[in-house]
């Protein structure tokens, strides 16, 4: 049997992570115009969206900072290194162990800071209220987010997202009311986190309810192309993250290229099914107001309280 | 079915059922609040068949049927009904400050989780645990009550708080007698229609069944 180095296994990861994501983004854009009657521009067309905006020229405001044009890339960078500690195709990844979850909180927290103060760098209304709006939801998702969480790490007592994937696979299955309660706060908080349609919509530059795009409407050229694309791996990430914590098997867990190699037809066939979930929940929603917001993530926060309540009262 | 099983089963109807309230906590539409209690009777229902299979005593599954039938198909029917007669089905009711509301639901269920803690050690029961979630039930049914100000959604609060007894009993000491169980039932039912009754009395003097109007009612000084 070939054994790969973890090394190599790393980098093949971040190569699926930075290939796949406009794949996944293309094939729910496909579904979606599917589901809608509509015929779709193809699986590939990201990555032409992407390779066009590369070729364009940079158009920068007079008044733009470093920081606006540092943002991009360290947006960029950032998403691609949370998407080296997710386990993805393999739980030995050399990186697994350097992070845990709630470092990729934090990782995450990160890009929405640096973004939000490149909304506000030129000064535009639009920018202005766009990094208000996404901070506004961050503020409500993040604690959300880690409490979800810290439900799936009661159960297998670590924070490691790697352990955490080896304990649901090993241990011996057990219908559990509070990974069910989890994992529905972590699909209301991954919609809100990826921008996904009740609570902002990715294909509108509608001022009145825009909320990603407001923030990078000033962005162009290879700048808008290195943003988007971070934002097609942030949805692949959140997916991966939902993968690793609710449904692990598959996951290769030694490093032999086989199972290395079923890692990853299973990755393919899970992300193929999460993505028709997704557009189920998206053509099935309409876009809330963003004042019912709150709720909806607060009713996220709920179900995650109630996920660790149900822990330590039903289990 | 193993007992382990059973009982594993059981937890997630006793987890539904906190959902459901919580859900009815904070629904605004009165269809939803009506489907939303139908399901909430479902998951009893069944419930109440694990705990009969798990402990062997065949009158829980006549009450189970009891609480299928009605819970889950006459007393809604029942209301729904009646929301038709006082064309009040498509209503909105205006809710204030849901995350607090939220909150507090949570605190409860806290609060219940300390309450029953004794009780738990004490019992021997498979399904001792679920003692917490019935006793958080009746207190969400309770929180729902004081919240609303709405006639038709205070008594489904009620009604979500006699389910939470119902539970209660059947996950603590696998059940009361089947005489009392079908008394009780009796109860509920004649209760729904006395509620009918009075929805239209309070809609005839007040022209609305905002329960607030009450105020009225005090004497002037």
């Amino acid at each position: 049997m070939i054994e790969l180095y973890p090394f190599i296994i790393e980098a093949i990861q971040i190569v699926i992570v930075l290939l796949f994501a406009p794949l996944f983004v293309g094939w729910v854009r496909m579904l979606k115009c599917w589901f809608q009657g509509r015929t779709s521009a193809g699986l590939f067309q990201p990555y032409r969206g992407i390779l066009k905006l590369f070729h364009k020229d940079v158009i920068l405001a007079e008044n733009a900072s470093w920081l606006f044009r540092f943002t991009p890339y360290l947006v960029f960078g950032v998403t691609v290194l949370a998407g080296g500690i997710i386990p993805i195709i393999s739980l030995t990844l050399p990186f697994a162990t350097v992070a845990d979850v709630i470092a990729i909180v934090a990782l995450f927290a990160i890009v929405r800071f640096f973004t939000a103060l490149a909304g506000m760098d030129i000064g535009t209304a639009f920018g202005g209220m766009g990094s208000s709006r996404e901070m506004m939801i961050g503020s409500l998702a993040e604690p959300a987010m880690l409490m979800a969480i810290f439900t799936v790490s009661l159960i297998s007592q670590t924070t490691s997202l790697s352990n955490m994937a080896d304990v649901v696979i090993h241990k011996e299955f057990i219908l559990r009311p509070s990974m069910a309660f989890a994992l529905l706060a972590f699909v209301l908080i991954s919609l809100a986190e990826t921008g996904r349609i009740p609570v902002d919509n990715p294909a509108t530059h509608l001022e009145l309810t825009m909320i990603h795009e407001a923030m990078i409407l000033e962005y162009s050229g290879r700048h808008l192309a290195l943003i988007e694309w971070a934002g097609m791996i942030k949805l692949f990430l959140f997916t991966t993250i939902g993968i690793a914590s609710f449904f692990p098997w598959g996951i290769s867990t030694s490093v032999n290229l086989i199972n290395i190699s079923a890692g990853i037809i299973f990755l393919i066939l899970k992300m193929g099914f999460l993505g028709i979930g997704l557009i189920l929940i998206e053509t099935g929603l309409a876009k809330m107001r963003i004042f019912r917001v709150p709720e909806f993530l607060g009713s996220a926060f709920l179900l995650s309280t109630l996920g660790m309540l149900s822990y330590f009262i039903l289990e | 079915m193993s007992i382990n099983l059973a009982a594993q089963v059981n937890s997630i109807m006793a987890a539904l059922i906190l959902l459901t309230s919580f859900g009815l906590l904070v629904q605004r539409r009165m269809y939803g609040l009506l489907h939303l209690f139908a399901w909430q009777g479902l998951f009893l229902s069944i419930s109440t068949a694990i705990v009969g299979y798990v402990s062997g005593s065949h009158h829980l599954y006549i009450s189970s049927i009891l609480t299928l039938a009605l819970k889950v198909i006459l007393i809604p029917y029942i209301l729904h009904f009646l929301m038709k007669q006082l064309h009040i089905h498509k209503e909105v009711e205006q809710l204030v400050n849901v995350p607090t509301i939220m909150l507090i639901g949570i605190a409860l269920v806290i609060f219940s989780y300390y309450l029953t803690a004794p009780i738990r050690e004490l019992s021997t029961l498979v399904t001792r645990s679920t003692l917490a979630v019935a006793l958080a039930t009746v207190m969400l049914g309770l929180l729902m009550m004081i919240t609303r100000r709405h006639a038709v959604t205070q008594i489904i609060g009620f009604l979500a708080l006699e389910n939470g007894l119902f539970f209660a009993a059947t996950s603590a000491t696998y059940g009361m007698p089947l005489v009392v169980e079908l008394g009780v039932a009796l109860d509920i039912l004649i209760a729904a229609f006395i509620f009918g009754i009075f929805f239209f009395q309070i809609r005839t003097t007040f022209d609305s069944l905002d329960v607030e109007q009450m105020t009225k009612l005090k004497e002037e000084d």
